[in-house]
């Protein structure tokens, strides 16, 4: 038996315990008898850099095989769902949107498309502020597939890919902080329509964006495709088919990688998407390599709807013409962020009364929502994120359930890292992008 | 104004009301709300507290219910012998139909909804409990959203039980509803009987209590200034 300072161990009751927190796994094989201990149990984090995250992987080994792998998640739990009930709806935007971090701008958009499908006033929505909408999400989708980009080429070895994918995702955040005054959690889309309007500095930077990301889409293919190693961690690996995928309800790039063209987008339309012009991109090897494929086709498929939201563009309100609903404060964002727009507060309270009560009972205690309940389910960058939100007619939420496809999407990991190896269930995991944010909420 | 889905896909479309909005589809408890600002008694002279909000009674829509709602039941009615039994309200709003069913018959009903060759709900898109406080019968509903990726429809089962009361698991029908069903159970103390490994999920698992129901005690933060408390956010003076 060995002793290292990397490599404690005791003995209790089920065997023997190793604390191993260093490279250091030929200590740990090397102290057991092979004769006697077959299987060892692994826990694999909640704090590993490999497991996006704080998910904790358990994981039984016969030699590198896994025989069983079970998941344990709510390490992020934050109590979204449970806050907002205590928030008034406008509010609610700013607790969603913190769930998936990733994907701020499609926790935003799935809220407020139900808070709107219950006020009944989905048809009264801008023109320009469904532009917007798109136009944000499909930036969001980009730069979410960018981090997927970056951390599965580190976890699989490929450390450069991950300074391009979070470099290029800064430009997109740039895009987001011009508009918004935030590069994460903007609390951009609001109820009603947007915040704010897109700056003509932030549309030149889309533009640019437009014309620089295709050029590196093409080094960062050739630098992973045809890459032996890249080739042989993903292709025939962590394989999920078509028939376990709706079993398990795993939707999004994991579900198309395995034949199924299935996109909210498409079959189930919302913000005016049946106008625009994409494909679904599929695979059918079901495996990482697939999920590569399509999320590389996807992030070209969004550039297109993004070129074509910035044409159709026309000026024009961003915020619901009902005034019981739209946001009073008009924003502009200042040296310091985003903030109250002045000439706004010069007119409230200078000029206008009415406006300032208006002002005052509006962000004080909000609007009124009629009771009932509705799902909207939307395509995120991961499947399908559903809010389900409940009223009970008063002006704070009675129930918001968000459906994160995160939290769905782990329930895979079982299906397809046992059996397989060890080195496989990083692959495997890292393909089903999880964010634990959006998982635990 | 009324919303009626599109027969054609998703889309909820402008179109003439037909039975889509006559009604109060969630079941918010039945007492009438009083007051305005969360007080009650002396301290209110505005006068606002002596307002009484009367809930509106949960009722279900008549047909015809418009767009494909109407295949959905019939189809339904026509593969399942125990419709009559299981089905205890039908509601349309907002362009989505709910299907109240009996907390016992959840699971074959779910099944039905799965293996019909006219229904095909073959996606259980999310689970997830509700606490209306209304009685001690249907104090908890359990919501599922199916949905049909060959006729792209949407349909809601919604079942309610009271607290501490059991329905059948779907996992036998929708393995996706493991983790789902485990938060339900987390969250509101909902038993899913059969599932294969009900615990806590999300919460840690010596967690006492049930997070999500409406009693659930909130905490308030102690300022330091003189014994000075700020209320749990229940509790605070706030517009309802």
């Amino acid at each position: 038996m060995t002793t290292s300072e990397y490599a404690t161990e005791r003995e209790t009751t089920e065997g023997r315990v190793f604390n191993v927190t260093g490279g250091d796994w030929d200590t740990v094989t090397g102290s057991i008898d092979p004769l006697s201990n077959e299987k060892i149990v692994v826990n694999m984090g909640p704090q590993h850099p490999s497991t996006h995250g704080v998910l904790r992987l358990v994981l039984e080994l016969e030699g590198e095989t896994v025989t069983e792998a079970r998941p344990v998640v709510g390490y992020l739990h934050t109590g979204i769902e449970k806050s907002i009930e205590y928030r008034n709806w406008v509010q609610g935007t700013t607790f969603v949107t913190r769930a998936d971090y990733l994907a701020p701008m499609f926790n935003e958009a799935a809220y407020c498309l139900a808070v709107e499908k219950l006020l009944g006033v989905t048809d009264q929505i801008t023109e320009r502020a469904n532009t917007i909408r798109v136009l944000f999400m499909e930036l969001n989708r980009i730069s979410s597939h960018l981090v997927w980009l970056a951390t599965t080429g580190m976890e699989l070895g490929a450390i450069s890919m991950m300074l391009y994918g979070f470099r290029e995702r800064e430009y997109i955040l740039d895009i987001f902080e011009e508009t918004s005054g935030l590069r994460m959690n903007a609390a951009y889309i609001r109820p009603g329509g947007v915040a704010q309007d897109v700056p003509d500095s932030a549309i030149k930077k889309i533009r640019d964006f437009l014309v620089y990301l295709p050029k590196k889409l093409k080094e960062y293919e050739s630098l992973l495709s045809g890459q032996i190693i890249w080739q042989q961690r993903t292709q025939g690996v962590a394989v999920l088919d078509v028939t376990g995928c709706l079993a398990l309800g795993i939707t999004g790039p994991v579900l198309r990688a395995s034949g199924l063209a299935w996109d909210l987008r498409k079959t189930m339309p919302y913000c005016g998407y049946e106008t625009y012009e994409f494909d679904v991109p599929t695979a059918t090897t079901a495996d990482v390599w697939g999920r590569y494929q399509v999320r590389l086709a996807e992030i070209r498929q969004s550039l297109k709807i993004v070129e074509q939201a910035l044409d159709r563009l026309k000026p024009g309100p961003v915020m619901i013409a009902d005034k019981k609903i739209a946001w009073p404060a008009q924003l502009a964002v200042g040296l310091d962020g985003m903030g109250n727009s002045l000439e706004h507060v010069a007119k409230i309270m200078g000029q206008s009364m009415e406006s300032l009560i208006h002002h005052f009972k509006l962000v004080t205690e909000g609007f009124r929502v009629p009771p009932g309940q509705v799902y909207v389910g939307i395509e995120h960058p991961r499947g399908e994120l559903g809010v389900h939100a409940v009223s009970d007619g008063g002006t704070h939420p009675y129930r918001v359930h968000m459906r994160d496809p995160s939290f769905v999407n782990l329930q895979a990991i079982p299906a397809m890292a046992e059996g397989a190896l060890l080195a496989d269930v990083i692959a495997g995991g890292a393909s089903l992008d999880p964010v634990m944010g959006g998982c635990d909420r | 104004m009324s919303i009626e889905p599109n027969p054609t896909g998703g889309v909820p479309v402008e179109a003439a009301p037909v039975g889509a909005d006559i009604d109060a589809p969630a079941q918010t408890p039945a007492s009438p709300q009083k007051g305005m600002f969360g007080i009650s008694g002396t301290g209110d002279v505005s006068g606002f507290g002596g307002l009484v909000r009367p809930r509106p009674e949960v009722v279900g829509s008549p047909k015809p219910y418009g767009g494909y709602f109407d295949e959905v039941t019939d189809a339904l009615e026509e593969a399942y012998p125990g419709f009559a039994d299981a089905i205890e309200k039908v509601i349309v709003y907002r362009g989505e139909l709910t299907l109240h069913i009996a907390p016992e018959k959840i699971a074959e009903v779910a099944q039905i909804m799965r293996d019909d060759e006219s229904l095909r709900f073959e996606l259980l898109s999310s689970l997830s409990g509700v606490d209306y406080l209304a009685g001690d019968v249907r104090r908890l509903h359990v919501c599922y959203e199916l949905t049909s990726m060959t006729y792209r429809r949407r349909v809601r089962l919604e079942a309610a039980i009271p607290a501490g009361g059991s329905l059948p698991s779907v996992t036998g029908v929708y393995p996706t509803a493991d983790w789902q069903e485990r938060e339900t159970y987390d969250m509101f103390g909902v038993i899913f009987a059969g599932h294969p490994n009900l615990t806590r999920v999300l919460m840690p698992d010596d967690w006492e209590g049930y997070p999500q129901r409406k009693d659930y005690p909130l905490g308030g933060v102690p300022v330091e200034y003189k014994g000075a408390e700020i209320p749990p956010p229940d509790q605070r003076r706030v517009y309802q």
